[in-house]
């Protein structure tokens, strides 16, 4: 049963996951008082790791929908659990996703973190490969075990380098989380035991299940996934967990852990229980739509940067979220892209706020004014960050958006509508931050601030080519995405297909 | 490579050299890489008029822009009349308010973000008007829409610039907002959102109605008023206008380009450009004309009573804007863009003239501070009087053929509205003419009334900016000669003298009038009696008794104090719509919702479990025992099914 199937020749999957974890192994042995090779050797393995992660991008056959890059073997046969890790149009991107931010938190923490280097530059190493592993595992003992093993340097992270309140905040997110991934592992128990004992999800998703059955485990699904989306009403451990993070640890959250539990939904929850997604449809776009509109709303008061960029995820995420449960093309496609955007806008807001926090110490909103006078090469790239996070078109965030609320508005209109009042009100709140920030007087608390040095500059540009790419071409992201989507809809609305629903919809509304 | 593309993107080219090099390199000579980029885009837009007078129009896909199932959009051009008269307004009015920049900006600190900006707003009005479909006309939409955020927030360091720019931003928003739905819903029918093959089909469509939201509706109805929302937010129009005057802040030109002549035309022309649906629905036509009526004397009774002179020419653009709404509503759609096009050269100029007055007078934009000013700037004074003939309809001049045809086709046309609208155009002509010389008359006629220090300042401005005006004089005088209503023609000796009205019969189609020759007569002959009486009127109260005007704000002080608190419009919205928002956000969503009833559920689940709560405040310690009495209850919970299986 040991085989690899990819056009490489060589476990691609396998080396992205366990180098960055043997980087973290390397570290170990390094003299705690070497700070800066632990940091060289941290940065070099997070570039190597993206480097080898580029054939992911270069070597994905988009004309299929089935595992790519496929390792398999025996792990623990008498449970029968396996090693089995790959590919396909839904994870794809998220692999490239993480490797790339791994690289920028390393860059963004070489000044700021100055305590207990070694464990840190551990934590996101092991971090990277953990996230990695994630999207790559094929079997749910697997993949469960590299879901639990991320909460423990996330958890580490937020608690050891965060702010005054990061017990607290730590503690939230440990518990909230794996209140969540527990009701997930009871789920995944049940299918084992009634697929006749394996942990394949591949063989697990071609079965059928009896309706209630399903309906049961997707809510203990969504327990896992909607506590990390994170979807209303179980949002509030992310602001007190974003707040209190350091920056690397708020770029990791935002850009690929919040992810998980989309990527869950459309990995699990959609073709295992299909007719259970299905018939959850509106109470899902129920909760995404408020969540957009909830998340929005609540930011326009947030006086902490971080706190409102942490909000705007909750409303961005309800934007994701809606999209998956259009359950049509436009909308699952513009929810994956969407989680891509979210991963790159959010990610680079937090870094820009991380870059200015290193500065002033301070993440009061009003301890800010008149930066673009001071900083104005950092302003500008938080202008592209802004304009993106609203969904300007030319950024990336328009092109997610306008797919999700097209399919919103299919698959049900009143979704579509208020889903669109979310794009006002970011254009609100996100507005309104910059202007308290960047405009205006210059406040005499940032007045001596210097512009962004060059390290800090290669954070940032790989996030603002990415906006405008995706947001010009994004034919070669959405690429990846078709021939997936089309079987996994294809799956949910068993053979029917969005194309006849939304003719079907069309016709019914015109008639 | 088409020739074409050079339209847009040489302005892309200049603003990226600018803002990316602009700061290190080219700094003082930012001017000449946007300047020739313009003036590039302007040659190539003239021999593409030349091209579409041929009768070659264009239709192409550069690439694929968005691919998702079945949604399936290009960056694609579409060139034919209305877009190559766009094309020449916007390439015009932008090369030369790019010249007089250089005059007006010199020294400024950002000078070249300055082009840089007005580079990128050429550039996304040009892919607004030269699109094929609707997602690129969107895009072009909100780029300017942020060009014109980032112009009038220019002075960004002045907190009323910044609100200004933020406030039009937000304000679009709401427009854009249904301009969005009604592209989706466009595409929910027809399963396409180019341009052609919708207005191909539209026909076969319009009769059926549409579940929108529980309502049944039109189908047609609902696609114009849905695109309609856009242009009202673009164009400033009631009840979304509130963000133009307000736009004032940013720098003149600024003012003249995108606030006057080309950006805020935007929505007349997706109007005239999506004429094929509006036609389709009575419905939406009454709406567009009476929107259009109402802005346009609303607006005007604020400019009666203001003193700053860019907001009263902004009131004025708000006014003008409302008649091409009032000429697309009553289906004289070729009437409204003849209208868009000579007002972008009369109120261009207009718009730069009272720059002019501000450079003489350091910024000052006081007419009670001024007077007297026709000696010191004659340049200014005789264009900026020759445009201010032009807006009140004086015979001969661009103004006057373009609204005296609006009136004409709404009088005589087939809406509904027709006649009442005229009625409000007629008096809307008159006090245009009022307040447009109340403002000549008190900029430069009498006797300066500022201070010292600002009379020796006084003085004409340099070349590079009195060029400018001089060339958008001729625009003002003679840009409506194109089109002669014919029955002037005829006086004349011209045949088919309205050459504009034939050149876009193509697209626009020909507007229905039904009337005689001497209704015609006595309708011109009424218009251009309302312009002279409001410049007689203004004489009267301003060169002659200017205890007048004082008196009749004494005398009728409660209507004075609306128009000069503009309708307490932005205070209606500022109690009902942002303060309420701001209010539920803080006390319900903040203050309740989530710091209560969503942390008492979240932090009272584990307490009722195992008591986890009181320590997640001080301990890190007693994790572990969570962690198990979870697991627990887990491995309880799978136990439990296992068994009862």
């Amino acid at each position: 049963m040991e085989h690899i199937t990819n056009n490489l020749g060589y476990p691609i999957l396998s080396t992205l996951i366990f180098l960055p974890i043997a980087g973290a192994v390397l570290l170990l042995f390094i003299r705690r008082s070497n700070g800066t090779l632990i940091k060289w050797i941290s940065f070099i393995v997070s570039v190597i790791t993206f480097i080898l992660s580029m054939p992911l991008f270069t070597h994905f056959d988009k004309s299929t929908y089935t595992m790519q890059f496929v390792e398999k073997h025996a792990w623990i046969p008498s449970w029968n659990v396996m090693y089995y890790v790959g590919l396909d149009g839904i994870s794809v991107l998220f692999v490239l996703l993480s490797t790339l931010v791994t690289i920028l938190c390393v860059l963004i923490s070489w000044e700021a973190i100055r305590e207990k280097t070694k464990e840190f530059y551990i934590s996101i190493l092991i971090m990277e490969g953990a996230m990695i592993g994630v999207f790559c595992a094929l079997d749910f003992m697997l993949f469960y075990l590299f879901w639990e093993a991320m909460l423990i340097p996330m958890y580490l992270l937020i608690g050891v380098w965060g702010g005054p309140k990061r017990i607290y905040a730590a503690v939230k997110f440990f518990l909230f989380t794996l209140v969540g991934s527990v009701l997930m592992l009871v789920g995944i128990v049940v299918l084992y035991f009634y697929a006749g004992k394996t942990f394949n999800i591949l063989e697990l998703m071609s079965m059928t299940y009896p309706y209630t059955m399903q309906v049961w485990l997707f809510w203990a699904f969504f327990a896992a996934f909607a506590v990390k989306v994170p979807m209303f009403p179980v949002h509030t451990w992310l602001p007190d967990a974003h707040t209190e993070a350091p920056t690397a640890g708020s770029v990791i959250l935002a850009a690929v852990l919040i992810k998980m539990g989309a990527y869950g939904f459309l990995r699990f929850s959609l073709p295992l229980f299909p007719e259970a997604s299905k018939a959850m449809t509106p109470a899902m776009l129920v909760l995404s739509v408020v969540a957009i509109v909830y998340g929005a709303v609540i930011c326009l008061m947030q006086t902490d940067l971080k706190r409102l960029i942490a909000y705007s995820s909750v409303s961005h995420m309800g934007f994701v979220t809606l999209g998956i449960f259009t359950l049509n093309t436009q909308g699952v496609e513009g929810g994956i892209l969407q989680m891509i955007n979210h991963g790159i806008v959010t990610g680079a807001l937090f870094l820009s706020i991380g870059i200015i926090y290193e500065r002033t110490h301070t993440r009061k909103i009003a301890d800010y004014g008149g930066v673009a006078t001071v900083m104005p090469v950092y302003a500008a790239a938080f202008m592209v960050f802004t304009l993106a996070s609203i969904g300007l078109p030319a950024t990336n965030g328009f092109i997610g958006e306008f797919l999700i609320i097209l399919g919103g508005f299919a698959a049900r209109q009143w979704a579509g509508v208020l889903a669109a009042t979310g794009i006002i009100i970011g254009a609100g709140y996100m507005l309104w931050l910059y202007q308290r920030v960047f405009f205006m007087e210059v406040n005499p608390k940032v007045a001596e601030l210097s512009d962004i040095n060059g390290r800090e500059f290669l954070a940032l540009i790989p996030m603002i080519i990415l906006i405008f790419w995706i947001g010009v071409y994004p034919t070669p992201f959405l690429g990846f995405m078709h021939e997936t989507v089309s079987h996994l809809l294809e799956r949910v609305n068993t053979g029917s297909g969005m194309e006849i629903e939304m003719a079907k919809q069309i016709i019914e509304s015109i008639k | 490579m088409n020739y074409y593309l050079l339209i847009p993107f040489l302005p892309l080219t200049a603003f990226l050299i600018n803002i990316l090099f602009g700061k290190k390199y080219v700094q003082e000579r930012a001017h000449w890489v946007s300047i020739l980029a313009v003036a590039g885009s302007w040659i190539v837009a003239v021999f593409t008029l030349l091209k579409v007078l041929k009768g070659e129009t264009v239709n192409e896909d550069l690439y694929t822009w968005v691919l998702s199932g079945t949604f399936e959009v290009s960056v694609g051009f579409l060139i034919d009349q209305l877009t190559t008269v766009m094309l020449i307004v916007v390439t015009t009015c932008s090369t030369l308010i790019h010249i007089y920049s250089v005059g007006y900006m010199h020294g400024d600190k950002g000078y070249y973000r300055f082009f840089a900006y007005l580079s990128l707003f050429t550039f996304c009005m040009l892919m607004l008007v030269m699109a094929n479909n609707f997602l690129q006309l969107y895009f072009g939409w909100e780029g300017v829409g942020l060009c014109s955020y980032f112009l009038i927030g220019y002075y960004f360091n002045k907190k009323s610039a910044s609100d200004a720019g933020k406030k039009a931003f937000i304000v679009n928003r709401f427009g854009d907002f249904g301009f969005g739905l009604g592209i989706i819903v466009i595409f929910l029918t027809f399963g396409t959102i180019y341009y052609e093959p919708v207005f191909t089909q539209i026909g076969g469509v319009a009769a059926q109605t549409i579940s929108f939201l529980g309502y049944e509706v039109n189908l047609a109805t609902l696609i114009a008023l849905l695109l309609f929302c856009g242009a009202i937010g673009k164009s400033a129009q009631m009840p979304l206008h509130v963000w133009l005057p307000d736009a004032m802040e940013g720098p003149t030109p600024v003012s003249a380009l995108i606030h006057a002549a080309t950006m805020v035309t935007a929505g007349v022309f997706l109007l005239a450009r999506c004429s094929p649906i509006f036609s389709l629905s009575e419905p939406a036509m009454v709406v567009a004309a009476l929107i259009g009526a109402i802005t346009s004397i609303f607006a005007a009774t604020i400019a009666l009573v203001q003193n700053d002179i860019k907001r009263i020419i902004a009131y004025s653009t708000l006014s003008q804007l409302g008649y091409m709404f009032l000429a697309c509503g009553v289906g004289a759609y070729t009437a409204g863009i003849f209208h868009l096009y000579t007002h972008a050269f009369f109120k261009a100029l207009l718009f730069l003239c009272a720059g002019s007055v501000m450079h003489a007078m350091a910024g000052e934009l006081d007419l009670q501070k001024m007077g007297g000013l026709k000696k010191y700037m004659p340049v200014t004074y005789a264009t900026m009087f020759i445009a201010s003939l032009s807006i009140s309809g004086v015979p001969g001049l661009a103004g006057f053929f373009s609204k005296d045809e609006i009136l004409w086709l709404a009088y005589a046309g087939p809406s509904p509205v027709g006649k009442f609208v005229w009625a409000i155009g007629t008096i809307v002509a008159f006090l245009t003419a009022f307040y447009s010389f109340r403002l000549i008359f008190l900029t430069f006629h009498g006797e300066f009334r500022g201070t010292q220090k600002q009379e020796h300042h006084l003085h004409e401005s340099p070349k590079s900016m009195t060029v400018p005006l001089m060339l958008l004089t001729i625009g003002a005088v003679a840009s409506g000669w194109v089109g002669i209503p014919n029955l002037l023609g005829e006086v004349i000796g011209i045949e088919h003298s309205n050459w504009f009205s034939g050149f876009m019969n193509p697209v626009l189609g020909h507007p229905e009038a039904h009337g005689t020759h001497a209704e015609e007569w006595m309708l011109m002959g009424i218009s251009v009696l309302a312009g002279l009486g409001g410049i007689g009127l203004a004489a009267v109260f301003y060169l002659g008794r200017r205890s007048i005007p004082v008196l009749l704000a004494q005398k009728f002080g409660f209507i004075y104090r609306i128009l000069w608190n503009k309708y307490y419009v932005d205070e209606l919205y500022s109690h009902t719509i942002v303060r309420p928002t701001l209010w539920i956000s803080q006390n319900i969503l903040m203050g309740i919702t989530d710091a209560k009833i969503i942390e008492l559920i979240v932090n009272g689940v584990p307490r009722a479990i195992g008591g986890v709560s009181q320590h997640l405040r001080k301990v890190q310690t007693g994790l572990l025992q969570h962690y198990a009495a979870i697991m627990a209850t887990g491995a309880l919970i799978i136990g439990a099914w296992i068994l009862l299986r």
